[in-house]
């Protein structure tokens, strides 16, 4: 294979891992005050996320930098053309991020349910703004001979576009539902799993729409198959959520992403970002790669640690594989103001 | 303003900011892990109170380092897209290693350290820690070198078909000589700072009325080990700087001549001090100058020429043609902001002198169970974390903007690096969103710390010390 094309796959690989990942903690976070209905139970749903959300981020971060790396044409393109959808991104994933750090540091009321709605609003933009994106990057976007973007905020709020923003809202919905329904116990959980379900229909009745519409724009066989297998998954997870299987249930949903995903970069191919215009130029993995020595020293790089991540990060899931009920919950640790 | 003025705001004021936090969380990150190796190792119960104490603070730090770092790797896309175009074969990979090696290893270890107290074995515990200073410590490493490449573009060759810098020997940008002076002086300086913090904070608690009597030992040995810390950083720093001198006198002779504002060409060369008059060469009105010590500073060698702006502008303007940078500086001039080089580098130096030195003193006035309760040295303590984190600044300062008008030393100039297709009112939003951002979140910040600080170490409570795999059924130890 053409360490293009590797490169294309390993960053197709760290956009899957990243939903996969991220999906349910975006999903947990918007789902925090539908869920809970006391102080307890918020806290009982952000510890479910609490040890890993922060690794989970990680997969964009590399996501981001591989790219740079491995096609930084593509890199200058996609950040500096969809700007503004990058810069209202970035300042979700601050405030959400310190809202899941600060959130608990002062005993106050009005301080929490502040936090609160930057977790929900820090969660409920990026999951529809990357799907937003995700469909733009597959259909095409205006990209002159210059490779440089020349659309504008608006040409990227399409129909089809935002219906991608709208699948992957549900999709992220639904998987943060189910792995409420994995991770914690007690009532939140059989909340959660009823959730999950009546999530999981709408997720699958845009998430079928949607990717037919890519099939038609953009598929070919593969990306069929795997949009096909994406539905199976998604289905088969609903049907293990209907009979209370949790575990298996989380496994479609993450299953389905990754699949749907997987056939999104399948449809793209070769493209990396094709162009709408005429005259304009597409981006391939071919005219926006690095040259193929700064390939092999990043497929080097790639192929020996990344094992060694997926391990640790593997771990840590299972040190904090227990379910976290109301019980669990400290009462809050925090000590008196001084006196003085 | 256009958008390379407004990239160029941003730039400043996002890694700026970035980079106040950050060498709290290196330097800190390492003395925790310290105390928390001792609490394993001593069962002293203060050293486990101390951990959690700093470990609360350093969360709080932490916090706000990693979502600043976030816009920080997609900024080089976003506004300086051209820059990334023509540099991404070689300035890419540095990035995305960190990312792979450093970010995963810190984020993962970090979330086990916060939640694992009754996970994990106690000596396990300690060791995530200690992975998290190590993944702190690699970030550095690659992103200096990118920084470094900056700097001293090495190991590449410009391809005129592609139209861009193309990376041919890998390891000489590891292995840059720019880099193999900056990473231990950035490092050590991450230790100055982390070390002042603690030696400031640890004062202040120990010398404070409502602080319980029992506890002022316990403190005494945290200013003790933060003290010691920011020497040893301290002295590293100097040592390093003075190195690193040497080798921008070499690589980018301009930068060195601009941070002495030395017009004229001279042997041997004084330093000066402090400066009253004008900058630009014309008058000096008073100034404090060390004879020598310039050439000593940049050849180690008292007697040494050190070669003045003038004649170096042109130099350069022969070697690069005139005026690259004529957009934003006068034309045919080679020569960056001269005021802010000298200031800066004078800064830099010295409040990190003046850290060092209160470390000392520190250091003194707490041997052997001694409890000064002198405004002076309360004044002391709570300088003490905000002097390296200034110099820092300084430093950066004077590092990126001596370096204009280039962006890659040599190569590209910061106005040809801009994104073209962004316009100034999308340029406009992005900073002033992320600066208003910022700006709340420092105030946030600060809160947090003082009502911390304030709060003083919590009583010690005997930690669980469970086998690896096992689980209670009891509350956690920790929960957000
Ligand atoms: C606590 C912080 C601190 C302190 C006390 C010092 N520095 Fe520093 N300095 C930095 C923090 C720093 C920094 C922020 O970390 C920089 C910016 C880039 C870098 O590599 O380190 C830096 C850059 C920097 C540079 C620019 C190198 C370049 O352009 O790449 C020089 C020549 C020095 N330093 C020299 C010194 C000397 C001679 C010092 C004297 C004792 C000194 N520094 C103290
Ligand atoms: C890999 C690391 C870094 C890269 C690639 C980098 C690159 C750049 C670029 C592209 C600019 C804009 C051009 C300019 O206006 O000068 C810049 C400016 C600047 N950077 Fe860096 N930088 C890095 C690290 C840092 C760090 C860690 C700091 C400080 C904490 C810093 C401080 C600054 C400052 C203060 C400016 C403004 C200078 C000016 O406007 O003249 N940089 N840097
Ligand atoms: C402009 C260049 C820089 C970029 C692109 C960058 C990127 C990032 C990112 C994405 C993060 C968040 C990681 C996470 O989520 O865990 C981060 C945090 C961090 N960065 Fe930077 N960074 C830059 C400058 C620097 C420099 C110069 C240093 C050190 C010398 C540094 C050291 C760190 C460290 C130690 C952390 C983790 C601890 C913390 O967040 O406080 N960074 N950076």
């Amino acid at each position: 294979m053409e360490l293009t094309t590797v490169w294309f796959s390993l960053i197709a690989v760290l956009w899957i891992g990243y939903f996969c990942l991220e999906g349910f903690d975006f999903g947990v976070g918007m789902l925090l005050p539908v869920l809970s209905r006391s102080e307890t139970e918020r806290r009982v749903v952000i510890n479910t996320i609490g040890p890993v959300w922060d690794g989970n981020e990680v997969w964009v971060l590399v996501a981001g930098g591989a790219t740079f790396a491995a096609f930084p044409e593509w890199y200058a393109t996609l950040f500096s053309g969809f700007y503004l959808p990058l810069l209202l991104i970035l300042v979700a994933l601050i405030v959400r991020g310190l809202a899941f750090e600060y959130r608990a540091k002062r005993d106050d009321d009005t301080w929490r349910a502040r936090w609160d709605k930057a977790i929900v609003i820090g969660s409920l933009v990026p999951a529809v703004l990357w799907g937003v994106a995700f469909a733009n990057i597959v259909r095409g976007v205006p990209i002159d001979a210059d490779k440089e973007y020349v659309g504008t905020t608006l040409t990227l709020l399409n129909p089809y576009a935002l219906l991608g923003g709208v699948t992957t809202l549900l999709l992220f919905l639904t998987h943060g539902a189910l792995f409420l329904a994995l991770k914690t116990d007690g009532e939140i959980r059989h909340r959660a799993r009823s959730l999950g379900l009546l999530l999981g229909l709408a997720a699958a009745v845009a998430a079928v729409v949607f990717l037919t519409w890519t099939q038609a724009i953009t598929g070919d066989l593969t990306s069929s198959a795997l949009f096909v297998a994406a539905a199976l998954a998604l289905l088969g997870g609903l049907f293990a959520a209907w009979r209370a299987r949790e575990g298996w249930a989380f496994l479609g949903t993450f299953a389905a992403i990754a699949l749907a995903v997987a056939g999104l970069f399948v449809a793209l191919f070769p493209d990396v970002m094709p162009t709408t215009l005429e005259g304009g130029l597409s981006l391939t993995t071919t005219n926006a790669a690095a040259t193929s020595y700064t390939l092999t020293i990043m497929t080097w790089v790639a192929v020996l640690f990344t094992p060694i991540v997926l391990m640790y990060q593997g771990w840590t899931y299972w040190v904090f594989r227990k379910r976290i009920a109301v019980h669990h919950i400290p009462t809050p640790q925090l000590a008196a103001e001084p006196t003085r | 303003m256009d958008v390379v003025d407004i990239a160029r705001w941003q730039f400043g004021i996002i890694t700026v900011y970035h980079f106040l936090f950050v060498p709290i969380t290196i330097g800190m990150s390492a003395i925790i892990a310290g105390f928390e190796t001792m609490w394993v190792r001593t069962n002293n119960p203060a050293y486990l109170r101390l951990t959690k104490f700093f470990g609360k603070l350093f969360l709080i730090n932490f916090a706000i380092g990693v979502v600043t770092g976030i816009v920080q790797e997609f900024q080089f896309g976003m506004n300086w897209s051209d820059y990334s175009r023509f540099v991404g074969d070689i300035f890419g990979a540095p990035l995305a290693i960190e990312g792979l090696l450093a970010f995963f290893l810190e984020s993962t270890f970090l979330g086990l350290w916060i939640f694992g107290w009754d996970k994990l074995p106690r000596g396990l515990h300690a060791a995530c820690i200690w992975l998290v200073h190590l993944g702190t410590l690699l970030s550095s490493y690659f992103i200096l070198a990118a920084n470094s490449w900056m700097q001293n573009p090495v190991g590449y060759e410009f391809n005129p078909d592609t139209g861009r810098a193309e990376l041919t020997d890998f390891w000489a940008v590891m292995f840059n000589k720019v880099q193999m002076v900056s990473f231990p002086h950035t490092v050590t300086a991450c230790y100055l700072t982390g070390g002042a913090f603690v030696a400031g904070v640890a004062f202040w608690l120990m010398v404070r009325r409502s602080t319980p009597d029992a506890d002022r030992p316990m403190y005494r040995t945290a200013v003790r080990i933060g003290a010691v810390v920011a020497l040893v950083g301290g002295l590293g720093v100097a040592v390093t700087g003075d190195f690193q001198g040497k080798v921008m006198t070499d690589v980018q002779p301009m930068k060195m001549a601009a941070a002495e504002a030395l017009y004229e060409t001279e042997q041997p060369a004084a330093f000066s001090i402090f400066t009253i008059g004008s900058l630009d060469g014309s008058e000096e009105v008073f100034s404090i100058k060390v004879p020598r010590l310039l050439s000593f500073l940049a050849e180690n060698d008292f007697d040494s020429k050190v070669v003045g702006i003038d004649e170096l502008r042109e130099e350069y303007r022969a070697t690069y043609g005139q005026d690259p940078g004529a957009k934003y500086y006068s034309p045919g001039d080679y020569t960056p902001v001269i005021p802010v080089t000298y200031w800066t580098f004078r800064l830099m130096i010295g409040l990190g002198v003046v850290a060092a030195a209160g470390a000392a003193a520190l250091l003194w006035v707490s041997r052997r169970g001694r409890l000064p309760r002198g405004k002076a040295w309360v004044w002391l303590a709570i300088a003490m974390p905000l002097l390296p984190v200034a110099a820092n600044s300084f430093g950066w300062i004077f590092t990126e903007m001596g370096r204009q008008p280039w962006v890659v030393f040599g190569l590209m100039t910061t106005s040809s690096a801009v994104s073209p297709g962004v316009s100034v009112g999308e340029a406009l939003t992005s900073v002033i969103t992320l600066t208003l951002l910022y700006a709340v979140l420092a105030v946030i910040e600060v809160g947090l710390m003082l009502k911390y600080v304030r709060q003083g170490a919590e009583p010690f409570v005997e930690p669980p010390n469970p086998k690896l795999g096992e689980h209670s059924d009891e509350p956690l130890t920790f929960a957000y």
